[in-house]
């Protein structure tokens, strides 16, 4: 089984930006001098005059954007994800999340792989920081056509969103059938033995950790949550009672992400083994993409391993439990 | 100019007025800021008795000009003078800082009409009218947006990220109002007194820099400050900054100059003290 590989989900954000402003003049898009990674640039080239470039100033961008909405604009930041949530939380949290305001952050460059630029750039707890503000609703695609509806999603509801974006190519992993939802997780596969949840473009690698599994006769149940916040309680109930066993694996911290909000959900509505895949507590370095996959565990093999080791250990803590691999 | 004379002296009155009931409010809530407040009620009294286009019983009024109190911690200052200008009864200055009320410690638009911007964080709201100016040059719309901050926020790294964007979409329709009352909580320690934020010439050496239209006013002589403000708002180009020559605790003897009152409290005694001597003078001298 192999995926198609489609575009990264930084040119899906430029692209389908630049459809949406055709149709909606409110919409603007702000950038701090990174628009050629994060994709906006497109945007540039299409709608010279709402492209609002604020020079390298993430702080009063978040704010700008703020103001822009009060006025009716539908204000569009575009940053990497350090910057933007990093540099500029002060502003997103007095300006645009207290009051509820209009505007989507788009923080690109999330996660492990953004370009061999290291620990700075690396940022592992946007998930986590922007769902502790209330208001807001995080969100994170996985794949190109799943990024095209997101951003339709977003941008045509009211209220401030964060939209989590990636740099590198990613694999397709939904049809042409499917069909986003804000606040709705998503089963992409069903098993019996153990249920991987897991968020972004992390969630084609545990699909294709699964298909390992199921290759060594492990049968995986994966549920794929883009929108961590709302966070869909019933999918993950659900997910939790198919197998009595969770693996939540995430390119994030383990501290607060996907998998804080799984555990918050988990232990109070159907407390099950809770096993937290991702960065350790640890800051990043640069590599190439394989060997940051690899030496952080993130990468479809390392996932199959420690999910496959965590299911031993805990059938051997449960003596009735059927045998495990031997389907 | 004699034609305005009367009127003026009533905006007087009324900045008086407000800085009676902003001591009250303090000492009634036992919490607050009430030095920052008092370095600014004659600058907020003249933008909404005489600068301002609004209208009080139409708050999201569309084509109003904006205001937003970016030295968020002041309100007291903000909620009297709305209060005063109609926008809500004077008896809900009561329940300032008090639970549920609409009147927070620092401005909350979501909580009360006629707020343009929540602030509270220093130099953000500064931000936010950049914004608000911006979409109104976009949107063609003619209303200006008036901001205020302190000498003190001005140390805040965004309000230099600011003037610079600002400088560079040449927001000629943006006004900031800086509050230079020269003390902010406690301040640079220097042989057993505190430094302004910045010495005399300095903020006005450094918005000149970025390239805004720069002007110069006290910010107790309302009349002045009311020509100064017409003049900011109609300069072309470029944006506006009005760096207000003020003291902070204006009116209040023993406030005065005093950064320990940036927010103390004022006791039975001080408060009376501070009533009296806020007292209109003609009242006073009819009740002598």
């Amino acid at each position: 089984m192999t995926l198609r590989t489609g575009k990264a989900l930084r040119v899906v954000f430029g692209e389908t930006m630049t459809e949406l402003a055709e149709d909606d003049p409110r919409i603007v898009m702000l950038d701090a001098d990174v628009a050629v990674s994060t994709g906006a640039a497109a945007f540039e080239t299409a709608h010279p005059d709402r492209f609002l470039q604020m020079g390298i100033t993430e702080q009063a961008m978040l704010g700008v954007a703020a103001g822009l909405a009060t006025v009716g604009f539908i204000p569009v930041v575009s940053s990497f994800s350090c910057f933007a949530v990093g540099r500029a939380f002060d502003s997103i949290r007095v300006l645009i999340a207290q009051p509820g305001l209009n505007v989507k952050i788009a923080g690109g460059y999330a996660g492990l792989l953004t370009g061999m630029t290291g620990k700075t750039h690396q940022m592992f707890d946007d998930i986590a920081i922007m769902r502790t503000l209330p208001n807001v609703s995080v969100i994170a695609p996985a794949d190109e056509p799943e990024t095209v509806q997101a951003i339709q999603a977003m941008v045509a509801a009211d209220g401030p969103f964060y939209l989590q974006l990636t740099r590198e190519k990613s694999p397709v992993l939904f049809g042409p059938d499917y069909r986003f939802e804000i606040g709705r997780a998503v089963r992409v596969r069903d098993g019996s033995d153990v249920s991987l949840i897991s968020t972004g473009v992390q969630t084609v690698r545990v699909y294709e950790a699964a298909e390992l599994l199921a290759s060594r006769g492990i049968e995986a149940t994966v549920l794929h949550v883009p929108t961590i916040k709302p966070i869909d309680e019933q999918a993950i109930v659900e997910a939790a009672q198919a197998t009595g066993l969770v693996v939540v694996a995430e390119e994030q911290s383990v501290l607060g992400g996907l998998g804080g909000a799984v555990a918050e959900v988990l232990s109070s509505r159907y407390p099950v083994p809770v096993r937290r895949l991702g960065i350790q507590d640890v800051y990043g370095e640069s590599g190439t993409n394989e060997a940051l996959l690899d030496k952080y565990r993130l990468s479809a093999a390392a996932v199959a391993e420690d999910v496959e080791a965590w299911l031993r250990q805990q059938l051997a803590s449960r003596p009735l439990a059927a045998g495990l691999g031997k389907g | 100019m004699s034609g305005n004379e009367p009127a003026i002296a009533d905006l007087d009155a009324t900045a008086r007025l407000a800085r009676r009931e902003i001591v009250k409010a303090i000492a009634h809530a036992k919490g607050g800021h009430v030095g920052g407040p008092l370095s600014a009620t004659d600058i907020l009294t003249a933008l909404y008795f005489r600068v301002l286009n609004i209208r009080p019983e139409q708050p999201d009024w569309p084509d109003r000009d904006r205001f937003i109190l970016s030295k968020g911690h002041s309100s007291i200052a903000l909620y009297v003078v709305m209060a005063l200008r109609g926008y809500f009864p004077l008896a809900e200055l009561s329940t300032f800082d008090a639970i549920d009320s609409r009147l927070q410690g620092h401005p909350d638009m979501t909580r009360l009409p006629g707020l343009d911007m929540s602030s509270g964080s220093l130099g953000l709201g500064f931000a936010a009218g950049i914004g608000i100016a911006l979409g109104a040059r976009l949107a063609r719309r003619s209303f200006t947006t008036f901001v205020m901050v302190g000498d003190g926020e001005c140390n805040e790294g965004i309000i230099w990220e600011g003037a610079h964007i600002a400088q560079r979409y040449a927001l000629d329709n943006l006004v900031v109002v800086v509050d230079h009352n020269r003390l902010q909580q406690t301040g640079w320690r220097a042989d057993g007194t505190r430094l302004p934020p910045y010495a005399d010439g300095e903020l006005a050496a450094r918005w000149a820099a970025f390239g805004w239209a720069v002007s110069e006013v006290n910010g107790h002589d309302m009349a002045a400050v009311i020509r100064a403000l017409q003049d900011a708002r109609t300069t072309a180009g470029r944006p506006a900054v009005l760096i207000a020559d003020t003291t902070k605790g204006k009116g209040v003897s023993y406030m005065e100059g005093d950064y320990r009152w940036h927010s103390r409290i004022p006791t039975d005694d001080e408060l009376a003290t501070a009533l009296a001597e806020l007292a209109d003078p003609d009242v006073a001298a009819v009740e002598a």
